[in-house]
């Protein structure tokens, strides 16, 4: 056997392995594809061969092969079945592949699930090691539901390198199953506190990416992360807590109250600078969720920007990048306390380093006022000059623009200055922004009526040397700014001062080679430069000029006419024609400008962009409905190039054809004039009141206006920015003097009236001070008076994270569990109707429905309590003050038992009271209600006293005697859900090596099964496998079997225990009769594995299955129970138990939750119960408490049923 | 959440590729040869941030990334990652490498690829940061060594054998890449340590 071994691996070692083939590679060079395909057609004769070496082999080369870029899915099965080796060694590989190239597509992948279960509880924490890695790469939503449980089982496995990966992976398993996430969470909240710090910080990583996503449901946590942050000394997790802090603080301002001082604390004490980092971010986010009337933060707003500056002067490029992100998020909120460091961040703009360079830019956003706009955007002017590569310099160009319109020019003291800069930006080569750049100019021109002036002539300049920006005719290049200056000349033309040589200039041959949409602005607006032209010729009496402005338009529109450009050509052509009709006017003499300028009348108002679609539509309108009938198909239409301005909206109006004379024309504006002063949707040109620009009294008395502009319009062709600058500091000098004078006057005048107002003779440059030098009316943009405010903040539908938005502070409803591998039997085809196990969702769907709807509804009359009690918890804890270093938050201690005991056999003294607290709260609702406030206060009150931590679990012991009412709620909120079906759980039996804990359980959907689930938990050091479950089956219940077996043959175990762990099994039997209490003795039998060997070993055990089990619990409604009592067909039973101290609510839920009742109706100290059976038996109940007794009535259709059901109910309060 | 890990040379060869989102393997080769051309035209002594990877989603991702003499050391990560967090964990695995290749050079993860990959998984778990302690990592690592040479055990040896010889004539290039400045710029957090 080992020569036939070694034999087999001397065949192989002349295979090729992985070294071989990368070496292969880089010795062919020049043939590589072909080479590679040539291994990969030996990989596949090595697939084909038995030896799982061999395969192993074939598939580690296909890995590094798909790193080249090879697709390997077709090797999938193949990297199963390495996968699937015994040795370690061959299923790493596998595993590395599977995870390098599965993903949810891959078909085969659900063949794995079975074998990633068998690994995942393999004896070698390797083997589940490399398993839950793979998995954590490839799970699909159908892996993650099958293997949810046997995941969560792991997460407290013995080992911590298994828990720190069972917890990580989680994560995924939410993503891929989010119904798992309710059910693992109290186990994932559990291991925040596991003592390894390895996977503590894996639980803190889950939690903060869970939270990142949906961070209100999450909220409830922050006592346990407070905690957590003032206590752990592990860098990574404090960032992480940190971050996760960083988003919580928005949804809850007080905790960012308390987190300030532990944060700032943090901040002074650290030498880790990644910490640093974080905390100063967290203490940004809670200072911005903090409204702005804090002013005890200002310390802390100093300490964050120091700290910044310190990063940013860092000489480490990482730090001061990062100093810089963090300041522009502080800017947002405090401008002010970023103001002072423009220093920095202006010498930042010289880094070498572009991603510092844009970050700094991104700052300077939020710097500029008045004073220093100019300034600044001079800076970044001579950076735009220097910057080579053209993103770096577009994105100048883009943040210029962005700064100087930033909340509608509010910085922009003088136009002409930023008119100037634009023109200058025109010069850039290969930007793609003109567009952004002939937006700016028409919105400027349009809404700054002053500037019209000076915007027209520096556009004319701009025509004129048109070719130096024609040469980039590429679309959006810096062409487009043409056409901005076309239309701005041509709508203001009568700011021109030489409209001829303008109009000239547009009808350059040179034109035809711009786009098309220019020279379509261009043509329309020669007209309107026309119609100048004609106006001014005319007045001043020189027809024969005029004749020649008509001819020069006769000769040069043609080349307009045989454009290929659609719109073009068609505007080109009317306009043809109605310049020849004039001409023929001028020939008889006939004044013709009046008209023709009459084409172009009427101011144009800017309408804002979104105005046309925020217009609701009338009632009754039916947009889609056809006007007119529909036309036939010949008549479709080229759709005519799409308008790029908005303020295109003026086009419409213009006369499509020349052939209607003039008088027709005018009388039909005249009417339309009519028709829209009538509408109200029509936008009208009366300005509102609130768009003055600026009404500082200053404004009137500034004689500057003249000064200003008659300097630079002699600039020739483009003007120099800079000179405004200067010319605005001699300006701001002036006024200063002026208003320094002024002032003197008041003073002497204020002299003369006696001294009342002192101080406003203090004399401080602000940026009010400083009057802008036009008298500009910005005209804000138009919007229709019913415009409905749109909110357009559609979340993505599919993104992934919104399946994880659970509330997880509800209590977990039965249906919520993680499917649960069972035995082939429970699946056995007479009961196609499962229990409300996800792994049987589909056959099940109805049943869990129903579950779910009558769970929310339970949830809908909790609702408030509820809320309240969650608010109430963590209301406390952020309204005390903790003690600054230790901190206790002082509400997580108490919540952890119940979950402890989950899995371990139910420990009473904490578990009841849970459970009580859960079931109870629905009754005390209305109780708690009617109490409110008064008892809230007091309860409040209370509490502040009694902060120390171990007072609390004293009062928590105590005999709930006064405290009744409250305790059960604070119970429910604050604990940790157990999981419901596990709690009930009771010992089976126990030995040295192994514990089992069992809870029947039995659903409505198989009157005649019941599934018994049996936890098994290895207490040993040994290896247990082969374990099989049997019982002697009695006449009346029988363990349902595999098909084929025997009486006397047990039902495998189907899983593997090594050490420390637990695992939950199910086993199903069949009842025939539900009317009397059942036992079945059995054995469980298995192998013990140990270094010293293996041995046989039995457990005897005695399953119980009380009456109790059988029942459902079923809500009904108190008309429906009255009908059941008066049907007459129920016999009747009753007992009475005497000596009983618990109040009558704990005893509800105790008969709640052990017996399966649900309460319909409850008067006082009376209460009706009902609950059914797995046969359908209704069984009533009347509970009744008198002075230290209870009495309890009950009906049933099966007298033998209740009365033993009357005798387990009697223990159950017997021991109350 | 990171969403990828990429390891290649100054000329843009991939040494390593780990993806934590499915991508097809065009798209692969894409995002490799995007990241090096953003990466490679840095300078030496800029921020090691990048914004920006067109291809790994969305703007809430970075590229944070360490230059060791001919090899680059990219991580693509998502907002919730502390920027200099991560940094230190390339940190840490580069030395990690070092420690289990005794120092490591590309020739090494140009043959060693797997191992490569075994390390990281100790590491770097479906994109979460797994373990940052380079102790417990490097035990794992030899453990699963360990078991590895005790499964070939006799019938490995002649394989070994071959391997060794086949080893005995790779080309000479410099060993090791250098991660001479240990003492990184980002000031260390103490408990990696």
């Amino acid at each position: 056997m080992a020569l036939k071994m070694v034999k087999g691996s001397i065949d192989r070692m002349f295979d090729k392995n992985l070294q071989d083939l990368v070496r292969g590679i880089r010795n062919h060079k020049e043939d590589e594809a072909k080479y590679i395909s040539q291994c990969i057609d030996e990989i596949k004769q090595e697939l084909k061969q038995d030896n799982i070496a061999v395969k192993a082999n074939a598939v580690c080369k296909l890995t590094y092969l798909q790193m080249l870029g090879y697709d390997i899915s077709w090797a999938a099965f193949n990297i199963i079945e390495v996968m699937s080796a015994s040795k370690f060694t061959f299923k790493r590989i596998g595993y590395l592949a599977a995870s390098q190239c599965f993903h949810e597509g891959t078909d085969v992948i659900m063949l794995t699930t079975n074998q990633i279960r068998k690994d995942l509880s393999s004896p070698s924490q390797y083997d589940t090691g490399v398993a839950l890695t793979g998995l954590a790469c490839f799970v699909t939503p159908d892996l993650a539901r099958d293997l949810a449980n046997d995941i969560m089982t792991l997460m407290s496995h013995t080992k911590p390198y298994i828990r720190k990966k069972a917890v990580l992976i989680m994560y995924k398993v939410f993503l891929k199953y989010p119904e798992s996430l309710r059910p693992a969470f109290p186990r994932l909240k559990e291991k925040l506190e596991d003592p390894d710090p390895g996977v503590q910080s894996a639980a803190v990583n889950v939690i903060c990416e869970l939270a990142r996503r949906n961070p209100k449901n999450y909220l409830s946590l922050a006592p346990l992360f407070f905690k957590l942050m003032t206590s752990s000394t592990n860098n990574w997790v404090l960032i992480k807590i940190i971050k996760l802090f960083g988003a919580l603080t928005p949804l809850e301002p007080r905790l960012g109250k308390k987190l300030i001082e532990p944060l700032t604390n943090l901040i002074h004490s650290t030498s880790a600078m990644s910490l640093l980092y974080e905390c100063v971010n967290t203490v940004i986010a809670v200072l911005i969720s903090l409204s702005s009337g804090m002013p005890n933060h200002s310390a802390s707003i100093q300490l964050c920007v120091q700290k910044l500056r310190i990063l940013i002067e860092d000489s480490d490029q990482n730090l001061k990048y990062l100093g810089l992100l963090a300041m522009s998020k502080i800017l947002k909120t405090h401008p002010k306390s970023v103001q002072s460091h423009k220093d920095l961040i202006l010498q930042c703009l010289d880094d070498k380093d572009e991603s510092i360079r844009l970050r700094a830019l991104d700052l300077l956003y939020g710097m500029v006022s008045k004073k220093n706009l100019m300034e600044i955007v001079k800076k970044l002017m001579t950076h735009v000059d220097k910057a080579e590569g053209t993103t770096y310099r577009d994105e100048l160009l883009t943040k210029i623009i962005d700064i100087c319109s930033q909340s509608n020019y509010q910085y922009i003291t003088n136009f002409e200055w930023y008119i100037s800069i634009l023109v200058e930006l025109t010069r850039l080569e290969g930007t793609r922004h003109g567009h952004l750049i002939a937006a700016q100019m028409l919105d400027v021109a349009i809404r700054v009526k002053a500037i019209r002036k000076f915007a027209v002539s520096q556009m004319s300049a701009l025509l004129d040397s048109a070719h130096l920006v024609a040469s980039n005719t590429q679309r959006n290049g810096i062409c487009e700014v043409l056409y901005a200056a076309a239309w701005i000349c041509g709508e203001f033309s009568e700011h021109l001062q030489e409209p001829q040589l303008t109009l000239e200039a547009m009808l350059r041959p040179k034109v035809t080679t711009l786009p098309g949409h220019i020279q379509a602005v261009y043509v329309q607006n020669v007209l309107k430069l026309y119609a100048a032209v004609l106006q001014q010729r005319e007045r001043t009496g020189t027809l024969q000029a005029a004749q020649a402005a008509t001819q020069l338009l006769v000769d040069r529109l043609p080349q307009f006419v045989q454009s290929a450009d659609l719109e073009v050509q068609e505007r080109a052509s009317c306009i043809l024609q109605l310049v020849k009709y004039i001409q023929k006017l001028q020939a008889k003499d006939v004044p013709v400008a009046e008209e023709v300028s009459a084409l172009f009348a009427g101011e144009l108002n800017p309408v804002a962009p979104k105005a046309q679609k925020k217009v609701p539509v009338p009632e009754g309108l039916d947009l889609d409905a056809w006007i007119n009938e529909p036309p036939s198909d010949s008549e479709s239409e080229d759709e005519a190039p799409k308008a790029i301005f908005h303020e295109d909206e003026q086009k419409p109006t213009r006369p499509r054809q020349p052939e209607v004379d003039e008088e027709e024309l005018a009388r039909r504006r005249e009417a339309r004039k009519q028709e829209q002063a009538n509408n109200p949707f029509y936008i009208k040109s009366s300005p509102s009141p609130q768009k003055r620009y600026q009404d500082a009294p200053g404004v009137e008395h500034i004689p500057v206006v003249q000064i200003d502009l008659s300097v630079p319009l002699k600039v020739p062709g483009m003007p120099a920015s800079d000179q405004y600058v200067k010319l605005e500091q001699e300006r701001r000098h002036r006024q200063r003097l002026e208003k320094d004078r002024k002032r003197k006057k008041q003073r002497k005048e204020k002299r003369r009236e006696g001294h009342h107002r002192r101080h406003s003779s203090l004399h401080t440059e602000s940026d009010e001070d400083i009057a802008p030098a036009q008298q500009v009316d910005i005209v804000t943009e138009e919007m229709p008076e019913n415009a409905l405010p749109s909110d357009e903040d559609d979340k993505d539908p599919n993104d992934p994270y919104r399946a994880l938005d659970i509330d997880l502070d509800k209590p977990l409803a039965d249906s919520e569990k993680l499917p649960v591998q069972k035995h082939r039997n429970a699946e056995s085809p007479q009961s196609p109707d499962k229990e409300a196990v996800p792994g049987a969702e589909k056959k099940s769907k109805k049943l869990k429905k129903k579950d779910t709807k009558q769970h929310r509804e339970k949830e809908r009359r909790k609702g408030k309590g509820k809320g309240k009690g969650k608010a109430e918890d963590l209301d406390f804890w952020l309204s005390t003050t903790p003690p600054p270093a230790a901190a206790p938050g002082p509400s997580p201690s108490p919540g952890e038992p119940g979950t402890d005991s989950a899995v371990a056999a139910p420990d009473e003294e904490y578990e009841e009271p849970t459970r009580e607290g859960l079931e109870h709260e629905e009754d005390e609702e209305q109780e708690l209600e009617k109490k409110s406030s008064k008892h809230k206060k007091k309860k409040h009150k209370k509490e502040k006293e009694e902060e120390a931590k171990d007072k609390r679990k004293a009062r928590r012991r105590k005999a709930p005697s006064e405290e009744v009412a409250e305790e059960p709620v604070h119970n429910g909120t604050l604990d940790g859900e157990p999981l419901p079906p596990l709690s009930s759980y009771c010992l089976l039996a126990e030995d040295t090596y192994i514990k089992m804990t069992y809870d029947v359980q039995s659903s409505l959907q198989k009157d005649s099964q019941v599934t018994v689930s049996v936890i098994l938990e290895n207490l040993s050091r040994s290896f247990l496998k082969s374990m099989e479950l049997n019982v002697l089956d009695s006449l009346n219940t029988k363990m349902a079997r595999p098909e084929g077996a025997s009486v006397h043959d047990g039902v495998p175990v189907p899983f593997q225990l090594p050490p420390g762990v637990s695992n939950e099994a199910q086993f199903v039997f069949t009842v025939q009769s539900i009317a009397m209490a059942q036992k079945l003795k059995g054995t469980l039998s298995f192998i013990a594995k140990n270094d010293q060997g293996s041995t046989h070993e039995k457990l005897d055990f005695k399953l119980h299955f009380s009456c109790s089990s059988y029942l459902i619990t079923t809500p009904c409604s108190s008309d429906a129970f009255a009908k059941l009592l008066e049907s007459g067909d129920l016999s009747m039973s009753s007992i009475r138990v005497g000596s009983i101290t618990t109040s009558f609510q704990n005893l509800l839920a105790k008969i709640c939750f052990h017996h399966h009742f649900s309460v319909v109706e409850r008067v006082d100290s009376c209460a009706s119960m009902y609950s059914r059976s797995v046969q359908g038996h209704h069984i009533c109940l009347l509970v009744k408490q008198g002075e230290n007794s209870v009495s309890v009535d009950g009906k049933c259709s099966d007298p033998t049923l209740l009365s033993n059901l009357l005798d387990e109910m009697k223990v159950t309060l017997a021991q109350c | 959440m990171i969403k990828a890990i990429l390891i290649f040379n100054n000329h843009g060869k991939p040494r390593l590729s780990k993806f934590y989102q499915p991508y097809s393997e065009d798209t692969q080769q894409q995002i490799i040869r995007e990241t090096f051309h953003l990466v490679s035209k840095r300078d030496e002594n800029v921020c090691n941030f990048l914004e920006g990877g067109l291809l790994i989603g969305g703007s809430d991702n970075k590229l944070i990334y360490r230059h060791y003499a001919t090899l680059y050391f990219v991580f693509c990560v998502d907002s919730s990652e502390s920027e200099l967090g991560i940094l230190d964990l390339i940190q840490v695995f580069v030395e990690t490498l070092d420690k289990c290749f005794e120092n490591v050079c590309e020739l090494d993860l140009i043959f060693h690829v797997d191992k490569v990959h075994n390390i990281l998984a100790e590491m770097v778990m479906g994109g979460m940061v797994l373990e940052t302690n380079m102790n417990e990592i490097v035990t794992q690592i030899d453990a699963q060594n360990k078991l590895e040479k005790s499964e070939a055990g006799f019938a490995g040896a002649p394989a070994r054998a071959v391997s060794a010889v086949k080893n005995m004539n790779l080309p000479e290039i410099p060993r090791n890449i250098n991660i001479g400045d240990i003492s990184i710029k980002v000031p260390n957090l103490p408990s990696f340590k």
